[in-house]
């Protein structure tokens, strides 16, 4: 096709689908799961038949999460490979089935990412239960009780809380108004997403006032729990090549695909880095794709709390270093900003099914490439950047480029 | 927690914690690159050394980051400050800051603490557990509630 340059060793985004993100008590994670698959399979214009290679993201499902998606959507005999990686999980799932392309054992992979939570909460760190409370020492730090609570927290809003207020103290400080204002966007993004969980816009006062969870982070600074799925198909450049017109001329260039671990650091053992991995996955992707944060047309970060949303435009080289809260004040990820960030809404408040949200977030920054995120599209956007990362800790990026047709 | 040394009735919330006259924390070092653990490592996450020595740690320090958290798992008091302290010879601890109102306006980046310990809890068997804290280093009063050690 004159004027489309596909590189047979590229790989390319084909289909996508995403479940709207809610709760469902109705249904579980296979029959979300499957719904998508089906949605991201149509929207590529292939079948089950056609692919390769399965990759099933979950974190909280029973396992084997993958044959139980091809039992509902057709047991074609291929090879399944079931991921969990923290919130990293349908990062990796993506990861998997890229891999399996380039190394040329696949032509087309499907990855999906799944979760069925409930109304669980996302605290954590429950104090040990004994029917007769007797102080003896086990585990790796030989506690006689739960330490959550006595020696600092382990819960998720803390946890991230106290990665935000690190930064803060590293660069000179960021006020309580501006992690809140992160929040405050997203909130009002989702008004626009037909696929968000919440779709309610808040004023910063309502933020700001909203129940304390662990400062700086209050109820609305948090994501909520939800369920959900997501799919891509994704597919060999060589592939493509073959397909229709109108295939390749949706179809989006994967220009990177990153998935890092955390490097030692001092402080690693008692207070989780999610910063290290995300600036080596971000300079790795940044690499491999041949642009900068400054070509990023859109963002889709990991903003599980705002907090976390914050010290990742540092991260990722959206901002100049240690002016994260400026970036925030100046209005720039805001949608019709320079680097309109999560206008999905995000985690606050496009939902956070933990297996869906790193293949939802490559759903949503193709729709955008493709233009067809309808009322929240992002006028003329060409490349995307998707972030997720996990504690323990896993972080992937994505970079997509629209197709230069 | 002196009246706590050789009590057979005390015993530390976790193990690197070491009571006794001077209560402190103590950590694994690993002898090649310095890197503490508060835990058992088969090698060094550094560097992969695999000679460990067991290190005494500063009691004083700086408050590096901080979180004041208001929801926590039932049966945990709230509110509660947890932070990360640097200690004055570099490590890295978590703990909550006690003696010390749970209000952003009192807390502060940079703040310098000190190591202190209180009874947290007492089982069936009458054994008291005791933990570790971080206090403000100006602002220690008398007559607060888990005002113990040195
Ligand atoms: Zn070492």
């Amino acid at each position: 096709m004159a004027g489309t340059r596909i590189a047979p060793d590229s790989v390319w985004v084909l289909g996508a689908h995403m479940t709207r993100f809610a709760r469902y008590p109705e249904f579980d994670a296979v029959d979300l799961a499957a719904e998508s698959v089906l949605g991201a399979l149509a929207d590529g214009g292939v079948a089950i038949g056609d692919v390769d290679v399965l990759a099933a993201g979950s974190l909280m499902q029973p396992p084997g999460l993958g044959q139980r998606i091809q039992k509902q959507v057709g047991q074609t005999g291929i090879p399944v490979y079931n991921v969990t990686n923290a919130c990293a999980t349908g990062a990796t799932a993506v990861r998997a089935a890229v891999m399996a392309i380039k190394a040329g054992e696949a032509g087309i992979g499907l990855a999906v990412g799944a979760e069925q939570m409930g109304k669980m909460g996302l605290l954590g760190g429950a104090a040990k239960k004994k029917e007769k409370r007797v102080f003896e020492p086990s585990g790796r730090y030989g506690a006689v009780t739960g330490i959550d609570g006595y020696l600092g927290t382990a819960t998720m809003p803390g946890v991230f809380a106290q990665a935000g207020m690190a930064y803060a103290g590293e660069h000179g400080g960021v006020s309580f108004e501006q992690f809140a204002r992160v929040a405050y966007k997203n909130h009002l993004h989702s008004t626009l997403n037909p696929l968000a969980q919440y779709r309610k816009k808040f004023s910063m006062a309502e933020v700001m006032e909203s129940p304390m969870m662990s400062y700086p982070n209050t109820l609305l600074m948090c994501c909520p729990t939800g369920d959900g799925a997501a799919a891509a198909v994704l597919v060999s450049g060589e592939r493509l090549r073959r397909m229709a017109p109108e295939q390749r001329r949706r179809a989006v260039k994967l220009s990177a695909s990153v998935l890092t671990s955390d490097p030692y650091v001092e402080w690693g053992q008692v207070q989780p880095d999610v910063n290290t991995l995300t600036r080596n996955a971000a300079a790795q992707a940044y690499e491999a794709a041949g642009v900068g944060p400054e070509d990023l047309d859109l963002v889709e970060l990991h903003d599980c709390f705002a907090t976390a949303e914050l010290i990742h435009y540092d991260n990722l080289g959206l901002c100049e270093p240690g002016a994260a809260g400026d970036f925030i004040d100046s209005g720039a990820p805001f949608r019709d900003g320079a680097t309109p960030v999560n206008v999905s809404g995000g985690l606050i408040s496009k939902g956070h099914p933990i297996g869906a949200t790193g293949v939802a977030n490559l759903y949503e920054v193709v729709a955008h490439l493709r233009g067809e995120a309808g009322d929240r599209q992002v006028p003329g956007a060409k490349v995307g950047l998707a972030h997720v990362i996990g504690l323990g800790s896993a972080c992937g990026v994505h970079i997509l480029e629209k197709a230069a047709a | 927690m002196s009246s706590s040394a050789g009590d057979p009735a005390s015993v530390p919330i976790v193990d690197y914690l070491r009571l006794g006259s001077r209560p402190h924390l103590r950590a694994r070092q690993c002898t090649n690159c310095g890197a503490r653990y508060f835990d058992r490592r088969n090698a060094c996450a550094n560097c992969g050394g695999t000679d460990m020595a067991y290190a005494r740690v500063r009691n004083q320090g700086v408050v590096k980051s901080f979180t004041i958290v208001h929801r926590a798992a039932p049966g945990i008091p709230v509110p509660f400050v947890s932070a990360i302290v640097e200690t004055a010879d570099g490590t890295s601890v978590r703990s909550n800051l006690v003696n010390c109102d749970p209000d952003p306006e009192t807390v502060r980046l940079g703040m310098k603490v000190r190591l202190t310990t209180y009874a947290m809890g007492t089982d069936d068997n009458g054994t008291t557990a005791v933990a570790f804290g971080y206090e403000p280093i100006r602002s220690q009063r008398a007559g607060t509630k888990n005002p113990q050690g040195h």
